[in-house]
């Protein structure tokens, strides 16, 4: 999106040489729901995963819809071999901007599993999950699982519908205040209990006066990092922490074999939502180009890097996108819980013959886009190695399989994104990796491994 | 116990590919993403083996001491020679890969050659097998026990780290040995490659006569390195150029 109203306010002003002639080429005068349109608007949020935890706690925020997927696009260059290299060599790179996250993620998410009992302690299930899985049978826990797992589901695409509908008709202050509530709740009860849990299990005092400026501090920077203008890396980190949180709550209200349908039938929805042209992410994402809007950036990782400074033309024209991509960054409607989303916009001024009537162009070109990933996936990505790391009978290879499979699913992902270009879900390659590895490797590895260990064999 | 021997072990086995993945492999993303799915495919083969002992295992006879080892020995070097396949194949998806790479970079040349692809992928898969063998025991460590308490080794976590260590190396000069013989056609690295592997593997059922283990696989590994290092277009005359700080041209190493 940034990059496209900078094309167009610049293709105005500049005088029409090579770069500028061949950015308003790619940049379409009219956003309309296409495929191609897709790859050459910067910024597209295909897939939105926008979810919101439900949790005992707070009546009012209901679970989400979760409109999920991830979709990178890329821009199409006018030097096809250019644009191709480009997108490997950015493709690499992006694929890593992504790696670091989603790794720090798991890591938080399996440390406190594995130090913190009370993650792993059954306190009961969420509403959208009841039906208990204490029954005898195995036949009858299947059943409860699955019927959790279709009530889970309706509920969240119920939820996106709905905030599709409210999305199109414009009913943006409800949005804005529906994710203030969403992400103060995440930000003050759950770290809250969190800090309450790691300091009960570390038996560490902590008194109340302390508790409070330390949850206050915390809670409000994040909300100001979030919500509107903050560093980057803050606003990062923020976005890392309330994704491990999130999963937390999953993998303690989830029941064992309702999570592991849940994640499968997910990552079916992500693929349906976004691929199916009556998906909700789909006419989410078309309802956003008609109106030339950005899609909820907000509570989506952003990788983008902004240097706005030493910029040789300084009108606003040429530095109103900056701003942009720091508002929109933190505009209100994009507190919905959002979704996951991935787009990686390539810049395009790697290329290496600077003309000069643009150096500003190129400038602010030269920013790094980086690649944007929606927190949904950050949560499922870390709920199925959390699981793993809490069920796998205190073994670490089964963990170790899963992050790996993980972060394979997510680079396999990013380069059929580049291949294809155009829209595709993050969760369906990444869960059905993880998922397979989880169960062979905790039922066919670990013997194997355990026995090889007892004789202290090498493989 | 506890942390000494936890962090001790850790950095024995894992300290020298630490150093290496921080030098030479974390600065450029394309050799994480490919150290990242060297240890996929590694993951893979131990699976599929696995999958295969499991099978041998549940349709025979538990009681029988005699059939199970049988079949653990058979399992191991079911084990390595899938690894090898897994290795040859990775080998080919990296061909392909660099075909893309030089297809469609600027100046037709790839950003990242097959040699430094192979000691990425060895690193890859040395880490991985590593992890898989060593992070459970260090886990372990970290809690209280008597290390052979039972009359087993007492020696069993340092000894366990060394040959961990050691195989993360041996998989590293394997990976370029192998990718090696791929590329100019020689069988004969190859099946050097996968004879001592075999070795290095079916020495660990000396343990825990260690003698037996650990200094045949150091003494395959010095063979590997050197091997590895001169066709790498290493020689005496960089090693000694080195040695005595001397400038001289491009002294290639491994994975530079």
């Amino acid at each position: 999106m940034m990059i496209t109203f900078m094309n167009n306010s610049d293709s105005e002003e500049e005088p029409c040489n090579e770069r500028t002639s061949l950015m308003s080429a790619e940049s379409p005068p009219v956003p309309s729901y296409q495929d191609g349109l897709q790859a050459s608007e910067a910024g597209e949020a295909q897939t939105h995963r926008k979810r919101r935890t439900g949790s005992s706690h707070s009546p009012n925020n209901a679970a989400d819809g979760n409109m999920s997927g991830s979709s990178v696009p890329v821009r199409e260059s006018a030097l096809e071999n250019e644009e191709e290299e480009l997108t490997l060599k950015y493709g690499a790179k992006h694929v890593i901007m992504l790696f670091v996250p989603v790794t720090l993620c798991m890591i938080v998410v399996v440390a406190t599993i594995k130090s913190v009992r009370f993650y792993t302690e059954k306190n009961g299930q969420l509403i959208y999950t009841p039906f208990s899985e204490d029954t005898p049978s195995v036949g009858q826990r299947l059943l409860n699982s699955v019927l959790n797992t279709i009530i889970m589901i309706s509920v969240i695409v119920v939820m996106t519908v709905f905030l599709v509908l409210l999305y199109k008709y414009r009913c943006y202050k409800f949005i804005h205040g529906w994710l203030i509530l969403s992400s103060l709740m995440l930000l003050f009860l759950f770290t809250y209990i969190y800090l309450g849990e790691v300091l009960k299990t570390y038996n560490v005092a902590m008194d109340y006066p302390t508790l409070i400026l330390v949850i206050w501090n915390f809670g409000a920077v994040g909300m100001i990092c979030i919500h509107w203008k903050g560093p980057l890396q803050l606003q990062q980190a923020y976005l890392i922490m309330i994704s491990a949180l999130m999963a937390l709550v999953f993998i303690k209200y989830l029941p064992e074999w309702s999570a592991w349908v849940i994640l499968g039938a997910i990552s079916i929805y992500d693929l349906m939502a976004v691929l199916c042209p009556k998906g909700p992410l789909r006419m989410l994402v078309e309802t956003a180009q008609e109106r030339n809007e950005p899609i909820f950036p907000a509570l989506i990782y952003s990788s983008a890097m902004m240097w706005t400074v030493g910029m040789a033309k300084p009108d606003t024209a040429a530095r109103g996108p900056s701003q942009q991509t720091w508002d929109t960054a933190e505009d209100g409607r994009e507190n919905h819980r959002s979704p996951s989303h991935s787009d990686s916009e390539i810049s395009e001024t790697r290329s290496p013959v600077p003309t000069h009537p643009i150096a500003t162009l190129e400038e602010l070109e030269e920013e790094e886009r980086g690649v944007k990933l929606g927190l949904g996936d950050f949560i499922f990505y870390s709920v199925l190695v959390g699981k793993a790391a809490a069920t796998a009978s205190g073994d670490w290879n089964t963990t170790l399989a899963c992050f790996v499979a993980i972060l394979i699913g997510l680079c396999l992902t990013l380069l059929l994104l580049a291949v294809f270009k155009k829209a595709l879900p993050a969760l369906p390659i990444s869960i059905t990796f993880g998922l397979v590895f989880y169960f062979s490797t905790d039922n066919l590895v670990r013997p194997f491994m355990d026995t090889l260990a007892s004789h202290q064999l090498y493989i | 116990m506890t942390l000494a021997v936890f962090f001790g072990c850790t950095f024995i086995a894992f300290g020298p590919a630490l150093g290496l993945f921080l030098f030479t492999i974390a600065r450029d993303p394309l050799r994480i993403i490919i150290l990242i799915a060297g240890a996929f495919f590694w993951l893979v083969s131990l699976l599929l083996s696995s999958l295969i002992w499991f099978i041998a295992v549940k349709a025979s006879d538990p009681n029988d001491e005699q059939l199970q080892k049988g079949l653990l020995i058979f399992g191991v070097m079911f084990s390595v020679l899938l690894q090898e396949a897994f290795r040859f194949l990775y080998y080919k998806l990296l061909r392909k890969a660099i075909e893309g790479l030089v297809a469609l970079s600027e100046d037709g040349c790839s950003p990242i050659s097959i040699q430094q692809m192979a000691y990425v992928a060895g690193v890859g898969f040395g880490l991985m097998s590593g992890a898989f063998s060593m992070i459970n025991l260090l886990a372990d460590a970290l809690g209280p026990g008597t290390v052979g308490i039972y009359g087993d080794s007492q020696l069993y976590f340092l000894t366990s780290a060394f040959m961990t260590m050691v195989l993360i190396f041996l998989h590293t000069f394997w990976g370029i040995l192998f990718f090696h013989g791929c590329e100019n056609r020689r069988w004969w690295e190859i099946a050097a490659v996968v004879v001592m592997h075999l070795a290095v593997s079916g020495s660990t059922f000396c343990n825990p006569l260690y003698v037996g283990s650990l200094v045949p696989s150091y003494v395959l590994m010095a063979v590997a390195a050197t091997w590895a290092y001169l066709l790498s277009g290493g020689s005496a005359q960089n090693v000694r150029r080195f040695l005595l700080c001397l400038q001289s041209g491009a002294s290639p190493q491994p994975g530079s």
